[in-house]
């Protein structure tokens, strides 16, 4: 053959002699152009991936809400932990008692009463509620306004609520039964162990939150795992072309890896969607309820930060769920 | 460009496709390599693109010897050689330009350089002008071409084609054939596969015979 005199003028389309690498085309590719288009190719495969994704929108929609049902359910019940514990937060550790003054005792003694438990330095505050404004505010509160006047007389007693200093829960118990023996006082009901036993219960709620949490996150590795196992067994095709040409493993992956972050980014933005919703739905009658408690309450949806941890999470367990199925799956995939 | 050494390779089951080849293939050199179905003509191509890897022997293209390269290699030797399949092996849900434009997509190369060169090799195939189509558009004969645009357009040092011309008529299969022809006269070392014994006669190359896996001319 002549080819080796011909080699040394080739023509412009086809080849010539190269330096001995098995590198890619290292010939008019800096570093810097390289780095360009391979983040060039990483915008593009991202926002294909995206575009792909809508083009099947319905398909892509019911992956979207089971990814989001799966992430919205734990983010309800943080918000409803996040909730509960502001509702026992407005307490600031100081113990309140409510005594419940016998029928009977005159206004001017429980004015008295109270003025001296006042002077107990271990008392903060004392206030002298009578039997009349309790009864006003109740039925305000209550809406029970026509039973309440239809009966004879007023079946509230007068109550002293106070609240004693930060006392450890062995003081408070002293001091709650030294008030209890004084004869004005018919019963008392001391707001601590509701308190006490609403932390432990948050406490049991959170690592139910928890548990569950990384259950569904499972879920929702598992669920995006198996879709994207399904993409790469429909672009099986595709797979073998790219890895013919000289397509590294990393060039092959992106596509699915990309995949997963908008089937979790996707998701997540689903969940917020569904939580915000559902707080839209159920935050008037929850802070009618509470406010029959007394309760000034506004219900705390997801924040700023929130948003983006849920967001952020969503993400991170899609990757990850694509990543996993891409380990399992891509390297089986070989040209034949 | 290509050295054979003792290579055989034997395939789970104890089927033995090759055994003991010794073959060199010149720099700029254009063969053909001929022989029966199941002569091991595929598993010879396989090996030199490290779709197999040889059970006994050593394979050398373009001085490295793919024994010593592992898996990650794989794509860089890859990239060196252009490689044209008898079914195509387009994607059909691309165009005929992103089909041939994939292999510098993947090396990464600027999209105005990939431009420049993709029109290149669909005008070298004579195909500039179908380059906005999909596979399923094109005949056989065309479709073959975008194979061959594909593997030519990262201006390979070694060009590997199995049954080119398989499915196609002896008038086109005379085209691809002069297509590979002109590839080589500009330097690139050509190893076609084929049945096709008429074609590889009036060809005029080197021929390589295979039969039951061993050399025989």
């Amino acid at each position: 053959m002549s080819g080796a005199t011909n080699r040394t003028t080739p023509p412009r389309t086809v080849t010539r002699p190269r330096p001995k690498s098995t590198g890619a085309s290292a010939h008019s590719l800096g570093m810097l152009g390289k780095m360009g288009a391979y983040l060039k190719h990483h915008r593009q495969v991202g926002f294909e991936t995206l575009r792909n994704l809508f083009s099947t929108l319905l398909t892509s929609l019911m992956t979207w809400m089971v990814i989001g049902i799966a992430l919205a359910l734990p983010a309800m019940l943080y918000i409803l932990l996040t909730n509960l514990g502001n509702l026992g937060g407005e307490w600031d550790g100081k113990p309140r008692l409510s005594l419940y003054l016998k029928a009977g005792t005159s206004e001017k003694a429980g004015i008295a009463l109270s003025e001296n438990l006042f002077s107990d330095p271990d008392v903060a505050m004392a206030s002298y509620i009578t039997s009349d404004s309790a009864l006003a505010e109740f039925q305000k509160n209550s809406g029970f306004e026509d039973v309440l006047a239809s009966l004879p007389n007023n079946p509230l007693p007068a109550v002293i609520e106070i609240e004693l200093e930060a006392l450890s829960p062995a003081e408070t118990k002293l001091k709650v039964t030294q008030v209890e023996s004084w004869p004005e006082v018919e019963s008392i009901s001391v707001d601590l162990e509701w308190i006490e036993r609403l932390f432990v219960i948050l406490a049991l709620g959170e690592r139910f939150v928890m548990a569950l949490s990384m259950f569904l996150g499972l879920g929702v590795l598992l669920s995006i795992g198996n879709t994207i196992r399904l993409a790469i067994e429909n672009r099986r095709a595709e797979i073998e072309v790219v890895k013919l040409v000289g397509g590294t493993d990393g060039f092959v992956r992106r596509p699915f890896l990309y995949l997963g972050f908008w089937y979790g980014l996707g998701g997540a933005v689903g969940a917020w969607l569904m939580v915000q919703a559902s707080l839209l739905f159920l935050s008037e009658p929850i802070e009618r309820l509470l406010l029959s408690y007394q309760e000034e309450f506004t219900l705390i949806g997801l924040g700023a930060s929130e948003t983006a941890v849920l967001l952020g999470i969503g993400c991170i367990l899609g990757v990850l769920g694509a990543a996993l199925a891409v380990g399992r799956h891509l390297h089986r995939i070989e040209p034949q | 460009m290509i050295k054979f050494d003792q290579v055989s390779k034997r395939y789970a089951g104890g089927k033995e496709a090759l055994s003991g080849i010794n073959l060199e293939l010149a720099d700029a050199e254009m063969a053909f390599l001929t022989g029966h179905s199941g002569a091991g003509k595929s598993t010879l191509m396989k090996l030199i693109i490290m779709m197999e890897r040889p059970s006994q022997g050593q394979v050398f293209v373009d001085g490295a010897n793919l024994n010593r390269l592992g898996r990650r290699d794989i794509p860089g030797i890859r990239r060196n050689v252009g490689v044209v399949f008898q079914n195509h092996q387009l994607l059909f849900d691309r165009t005929v330009y992103d089909n041939v434009a994939l292999p510098l997509t993947i090396a990464g190369y600027q999209s105005r350089e990939i431009g420049r060169r993709v029109r290149a090799a669909l005008s070298k195939v004579g195909l500039e002008s179908k380059e906005k189509q999909f596979p399923v558009a094109l005949s056989g004969g065309e479709q073959q071409r975008v194979g061959i645009a594909r593997a030519v357009v990262n201006k390979p040092l070694l060009l590997l084609a199995d049954e080119p011309t398989g499915n196609l008529d002896p008038e086109l299969s005379q085209e691809i054939m002069n297509l590979f022809s002109q590839f080589n006269q500009v330097g690139v070392t050509v190893m076609i596969a084929t049945h096709d014994l008429d074609l590889v006669r009036k060809m005029g190359h080197r021929q390589i015979v295979l039969s039951k896996g061993r050399l025989v001319a």
